[in-house]
C-alpha cells in the first residue's frame, strides 16, 4: 500500500544499523501469507485455454461494469466521506467516539448482512425504500445503482478510517497558523488541511476502490446478479466455479491483473504528483 | 444437532436467517470434523440442500436405529458436492438433485454401483403472500419483476427450460445463485415472483404464495442416490440407500414435497 511519504528538503543519511531479525522474520512470513495464494492462482492457470477462457463477452461486460461501479462509488467516497473524517479529526462533540463505532460499524458486519440490511433499508418495501417506491415509482434493488451503494456501503469505512488517520496525523499548528493569519476554517481545509494530508487520502480512496473492486456479498444480496446490469467481476468468478475451477481461476487472474494496473498507475500518477 | 435445526427451520427464510444460513453452514461443517469419538460409526452422506429436510428427518430414523451410529449429512449444491467427491473426499453417500452433477462423480470413477432415481421434484412459480403482481399462471411474468436461479445451477438451468416451454420471453432481473436467494428476494418483497422448486417453496410455509405450473411445460428433475467407491462404511452406505428407497423413507420423501422417482 501507499504510505505517507515526507521527503521534503535534504534528508541527512543517519546510519540506523541492520535491520532487527526479529522484525525481518515476521515480516516475510507476512508477506508469503499474502502471496502464496495469490502466486498458487498464477500457478494453476490454465493458460493453454487461456484466450478461449476470457472471449466470452459477459466476461467484458462483468469488467466494464466493476471498472465503471467502483470508480463511481470511490468518488462518492471521497465527495462524502472525507468531509466525515475532517469533522472526525478536527472538530470537537459530544459521541464522537460513538459515531466513530458506527462509522467502522459495515466493516464487521459480513458482507451478505450488509446486503440485507440494505434491502430492509433501500429496498422496495424498505424503511426509505418504500416511500421513495410510493412517491417517485423510484426502486434499487436490480439496478446498476445499487451496485453502487453497496460497494459504497462496505467500502466507505476504509477511507473514512485512513482520511481521519491522515488528518490527525497532519500537524494542527498548521491550521492554527493559518487561522492566525485570518482565514477562514473553510479555506485553510483547501489551502492547507487538505494537501498537507492528500498522500494518506489517496492511499485510502485506493483501499477504498480495491474493497469496492472486491465487493461480493452485499452486492449480490442487495443488487442481485444479472449480465451487464448488476453482475460484477465476483459474481462473475463466483458463477464461473459453479461450472468450471478454470474459468473461475481464468476470471480471477484477470482481477489480479487489472487491480494491480490500477494500484500501479495511481500511484505513478498521484503519489509522484504529491510528493513533488 | 443444533446447527442441522437451524437448516430445517421454516422460519430459515426471514430476512436476516439468510445470513444465519452462510454462517451456520460454516459452523456445520467445522463441527463435522473431530467430533468423531472412537468406537462409533460414522455414515457420512453428501446430499443436495432441498434433501435438507427430508434427509434429517431420515437421519433421525436411522440413527435410533443404530445407536453406535452417527449419520453426517453434509448439504450442498450438487455441482459441488461432486466437485468434492471426485477430489476424493471421504464420502459413503451421494444424493444429488440432478442427473449432471452424478454424471460428474460417474465420470471421476467415484462410484461402487449405479447411481438410483429416488425421488423428482418439479418447480413451481413462488409469490409474496398477498401476490403484488397477481399473477395466476407463467404468461403473467410478462409484466412483473421476477427472479430465477441462475443457468449454473441445476434450478437455473430447469426454470430456462420451463419458461422457454411456455414462451415466456420476459427477462429476469436478477439470476440468483440459488433457490435460497431466489426465496428470500421474494420473501422480503424485492421480486414479485420466483421460480423455485416444490419442496423449496413447502418448507418456505407462508412465507410464499404459490402459483402451479402445468405439468405440459413442467420439468421433471430427477434426484440420484448412489454409494461411492472408496466408501469407508460400505455396508452402513447400503443400508442407507435401502431406507431412502424403503416405503417409510418415500412417505418421508412425499412429505416433504417430493414427487415419485
Amino acid at each position: 500500500m501507499i504510505g505517507l511519504t515526507t521527503s521534503d528538503g535534504p534528508h541527512l543519511e543517519v546510519p540506523h544499523g541492520r535491520a532487527p531479525l526479529i522484525l525481518i522474520m515476521p515480516a516475510l512470513a507476512a508477506l508469503a501469507f499474502l502471496v502464496t495464494p495469490v502466486a498458487a492462482v498464477f500457478l494453476r492457470a490454465p493458460w493453454s485455454s487461456l484466450v478461449d477462457q476470457l472471449s466470452s463477452p459477459e466476461l467484458l461486460d462483468a469488467l466494464r461494469l466493476s471498472l465503471v461501479t467502483t470508480t463511481i462509488s470511490t468518488a462518492l467516497c471521497i465527495v462524502f466521506g472525507v468531509p466525515l473524517a475532517w469533522v472526525l479529526a478536527r472538530t470537537e462533540f459530544r459521541g464522537r467516539g460513538l459515531v466513530r463505532a458506527l462509522v467502522t460499524l459495515p466493516l464487521v458486519l459480513p458482507p451478505v448482512v450488509g446486503g440485507v440490511a440494505l434491502l430492509l433499508a433501500l429496498g422496495r418495501n424498505g424503511l426509505v425504500g418504500g416511500p421513495l417506491n410510493d412517491l417517485f415509482g423510484v426502486t434499487l434493488p436490480f439496478t446498476t445503482a445499487a451496485v453502487i451503494f453497496a460497494q459504497s456501503f462496505v467500502a466507505l469505512p476504509f477511507l473514512v478510517i485512513s482520511v481521519e488517520g491522515a488528518f490527525r496525523a497532519s500537524d494542527v499548528r498548521y491550521d492554527d497558523a493559518a487561522a492566525t493569519l485570518g482565514a477562514s476554517r473553510w479555506l485553510t481545509f483547501r489551502r492547507v488541511t487538505l494537501p498537507i494530508a492528500l498522500p494518506g487520502i489517496v492511499s485510502g480512496a485506493v483501499l477504498c476502490w480495491a474493497r469496492a473492486l472486491g465487493e461480493f456479498g452485499a452486492t449480490i444480496t442487495f443488487a442481485g446478479s444479472f449480465p451487464g446490469v448488476t453482475r460484477t467481476m465476483p459474481a462473475q468468478v463466483y458463477f464461473a466455479l459453479q461450472t468450471s475451477l478454470d474459468a473461475a481461476i481464468a476470471l480471477s487472474l484477470v482481477m489480479i491483473v487489472v487491480s494491480v494496473a490500477v494500484l500501479a498507475l495511481l500511484r505513478e500518477r498521484w503519489m509522484s504528483g504529491v510528493s513533488a | 444437532m443444533t446447527c442441522r435445526h437451524t437448516q430445517r427451520s421454516r422460519r430459515m427464510r426471514t430476512a436476516l436467517a439468510v445470513a444465519a444460513v452462510f454462517t451456520s453452514l460454516a459452523a456445520c461443517s467445522e463441527n463435522n470434523e473431530g467430533t468423531d469419538s472412537g468406537g462409533e460409526q460414522k455414515l457420512t452422506v453428501f446430499a443436495a440442500s432441498s434433501l435438507t429436510s427430508a434427509f434429517g428427518v431420515l437421519e433421525q430414523a436411522f440413527e435410533k436405529e443404530r445407536l453406535n451410529v452417527d449419520v453426517v449429512v453434509s448439504f450442498d449444491s450438487s455441482t459441488t458436492l461432486a466437485e468434492q467427491i471426485s477430489q476424493g473426499a471421504p464420502v459413503d453417500v451421494i444424493a444429488t438433485a440432478d442427473q449432471a452433477s452424478m454424471q460428474v462423480v460417474a465420470d471421476a470413477d467415484q462410484l461402487a454401483a449405479e447411481p438410483v432415481p429416488f425421488a423428482s421434484n418439479t418447480l413451481v412459480v413462488v409469490t409474496p403472500p398477498d401476490n403484488p403482481a397477481d399473477i395466476q399462471d407463467l404468461s403473467d411474468l410478462d409484466t412483473a419483476d421476477f427472479v430465477l436461479c441462475d443457468p449454473s445451477a441445476p434450478c437455473g438451468a430447469a426454470s430456462a427450460q420451463v419458461l422457454e416451454a411456455s414462451s415466456v420471453t420476459a427477462r429476469a432481473k436478477s439470476l440468483e445463485p440459488n433457490v435460497t436467494a431466489v426465496l428470500s428476494k421474494v420473501t422480503l418483497g424485492e421480486a414479485d415472483a420466483g421460480l423455485v422448486y416444490v419442496t423449496d417453496a413447502q418448507a418456505a410455509g407462508d412465507e410464499v404464495a404459490t402459483v402451479n405450473i402445468p405439468s405440459g411445460s413442467n420439468v421433471v428433475n430427477p434426484y440420484y442416490i448412489a454409494a461411492v467407491k472408496n466408501s469407508p462404511e460400505p455396508e452402513l452406505a447400503e443400508k442407507w440407500l435401502a431406507l431412502v428407497s424403503s416405503q417409510a423413507g418415500q412417505r418421508v420423501l412425499q412429505a416433504a414435497g417430493f414427487g415419485r422417482p
